[in-house]
């Protein structure tokens, strides 16, 4: 917030102090898209959070109506009904609980791991670099949809279990993120500069390295949300996912592709659904990108 | 060592160990420093300098970079022997620096009077908001007005930004000062501003100082004693008054006599003719013999020794041991 001031009488403009994050807030509000974005991802959010009281979860989910199976949306069935007559809407809302969990979760856990290893390698180099990633890159070697199939095929189909195998087959790619980012500012002459005031080598890696080298791992982050409930819905859709009858949004769509003919909203709906959450992420993580260089503020 | 002596470097030798070869980046370099006095450091693109600073704070780039022998003596205690925490305390509280390029040396994401206060934070006992008031003050003193303290650095130019640097160094009020070419990436006028707010803050704070330069004239302007570098050794090492007068060395004689002459009409200017040696196969003998007016046989074979002309006027070439006739008049 610049504020004009008179000092002997010459209208100077001076910058009050600002936190942090209250300068990156205020930047990220300039940028339409990424507000777009985050208030569609609040709106999910909220419906989430409240979707006992927008739908019933036993009296609506997961109750099966023979009698209304397959009905086009209608004003009793906002979205229509599935092929066990239940309403689709409802199920959407509660399936959404699941992947928003799995998605921030799943890549939460693998940022804070992948992120440390590729910090750990970048900074100190050498040996211990070699470590970490060559057994990141046997992680990589595994597609990582089929790395996730094996640990929820391990492990059993649970939502602990779906977050651990989508995030521990996305942490290589944080880890080389993190690493090739790292190693950028690492040998920037303010690390340097840095290192000649006698800063220890944490403080050069929280408060020099870490917040220069942030942008590229934060919108991989948010790109890596949608990747995640991607990969869940693709784990549900082959029958790895949470157990029936419970909703999840991948495993509506496998469900409804029986019926693809003659009732596409079956499939079309949970697939918007999809479609919606990822697009308000990558936007939210464009505009993120933007708010966290301070280079680019205006 | 006396009381008045701030900094006493030995033979100091640090070499560079790559796939390449060996680059022998400095071989034997002996200079002493009083508290208060400025050292100028002079010579030519890789010819040492920056490496002789760096070995100071110890911060040569390790690996390639290694320090073979020497000793540093700073206040009493050799630097090249404490342990790493202890180094840790001395940079920037006492011994601070100040790089080259003010474009790169500050942090793009902090504000200029945080990365002020990080260095009176590391160390000395004070909470963050004494700090930031601090590092306020010291924006103020190197000309910068305070309600610009939460800028970032882009928004500066490239003259303020070094004086925001300059803050930075001197914020623990360090006893000795290292700048590393602190002007060489300003244009001209904003040069003798900052020379001359590095000279008024030195006095300010009775800080000694080093300057690593490759411009005489603004040794000329700063500095109490010279000592100009070649291929890693001091070569010539003097007052500032005897050595502008009486250069002694070819290589330092060849170096004013580079400078164009305001009062003669000259077409072209006169440089030393022919290169810095590689750094990876120095010739033998005498370093400069490749390239010296006056080079004998014997400057092939022989390493100079440093000899006193008389007054602390340090050179090392074979004429003034008697064993070359110099060429032409000196």
């Amino acid at each position: 917030m610049d504020n004009k001031e008179m000092i002997n009488g010459i209208e100077v403009k001076t910058t009050k102090k600002r936190s942090q994050l209250a300068e990156i807030w205020r930047r990220l509000k300039k940028n339409k898209l990424a507000m777009v974005g985050l208030g569609i991802l609040i709106i999910l959010v909220l419906f989430a959070i409240f979707a006992n009281v927008i739908a019933d979860y036993d009296d609506v989910a997961i109750q099966q109506n023979t009698a209304i199976r397959r009905q086009g949306p209608s004003s009793s069935n906002w979205l229509g009904t599935d092929h066990l007559g239940r309403d689709i809407f409802a199920r959407i809302i509660h399936g959404s609980r699941v992947s928003l969990l799995v998605g921030f979760v799943a890549v939460g856990f693998a940022l804070i791991i992948g992120g440390l290893l590729g910090a750990i390698a970048g900074f100190y180099g050498g040996r211990i670099d070699n470590t970490i990633m060559r057994i990141m890159d046997v992680f990589l070697a595994i597609p990582s949809i089929l790395l996730a199939i094996a640990i929820v095929a391990a492990l059993g189909g649970n939502l602990f279990n779906l977050m651990i195998a989508v995030g521990v087959s996305s942490i290589p790619r944080y880890a080389r993120i993190v690493r090739a980012s790292v190693i950028t500012v690492k040998d920037e002459e303010f690390i340097e500069a840095a290192r000649a005031i006698g800063a220890t080598d944490s403080r050069i890696i929280r408060k020099h390295i870490i917040p220069n080298a942030l942008a590229p791992v934060i919108v991989q982050g948010t790109l890596g949300v949608a990747g995640a409930i991607l990969s869940t819905s693709g784990l549900a859709f082959i029958g790895l996912g949470i157990p029936k009858p419970q909703p999840e949004w991948g495993a509506m769509l496998s469900d409804g592709r029986e019926f693809l003919r003659h009732a596409p909203h079956i499939t079309t709906f949970p697939g918007i659904a999809i479609m919606i959450t990822i697009l308000s992420l990558n936007l939210l993580g464009d505009g993120l990108r933007d708010a966290l260089d301070p280079r680019l503020k205006q | 060592m006396d009381d008045n002596k701030i900094l006493e470097i030995k033979d100091l030798v640090v070499h560079y160990i790559t796939d390449e070869g060996v680059v022998e980046a400095v071989n034997g370099f002996n200079v002493e420093l009083n508290k208060r006095e400025t050292l100028g450091l002079v010579g030519e693109t890789g010819a040492g300098k920056t490496t002789t600073a760096l070995s100071i704070l110890r911060l040569v780039p390790n690996p390639p970079g290694k320090i073979i022998s020497g000793d540093i003596h700073f206040n009493g205690e050799n630097l090249l022997e404490v342990e790493e925490e202890r180094m840790r305390q001395i940079r920037g509280n006492q011994i601070s620096m100040i790089f080259q390029d003010p474009m790169t040396s500050l942090n793009p994401v902090m504000t200029v009077v945080e990365q002020i206060a990080e260095g009176i934070r590391i160390h000395q006992e004070v909470g963050a908001k004494e700090s930031i008031e601090r590092a306020e003050t010291m924006l103020e003193l190197v000309g910068i007005p305070k309600e610009r303290a939460n800028n970032y650095p882009h928004e500066f130019s490239g003259g303020m930004k070094q004086r925001v640097i300059i803050a930075i160094a001197l914020a623990c009020n360090p006893s000795l000062l290292i700048a590393d070419e602190p002007t060489t990436a300003l244009d001209v006028t904003i040069q003798a501003q900052v020379l001359e707010l590095m000279r008024d803050l030195k006095k300010e704070f009775s800080t000694a100082m080093i300057l690593i330069t490759h411009d005489l004239g603004v040794v000329a302007e700063i500095c109490d004693k010279v000592a100009v570098m070649y291929a890693g050794e001091i070569i010539e090492y003097a007052a500032i008054e005897d050595l502008f007068e009486e250069p002694k060395h070819p290589y330092t004689v060849g170096l004013f006599g580079s400078i164009p002459s305001l009062d003669k009409n000259v077409n072209r200017l006169d440089p030393i003719k022919g290169l810095m040696p590689e750094p990876t196969d120095l010739p033998s003998g005498c370093k400069f013999h490749p390239r010296c007016p006056h080079a004998d046989p014997i400057c092939s074979k022989q390493d100079p020794l440093t000899t006193d002309v008389g007054g602390n006027h340090q050179v090392r070439c074979l004429i003034y041991e008697g064993l070359v006739e110099p060429k032409e008049v000196l």
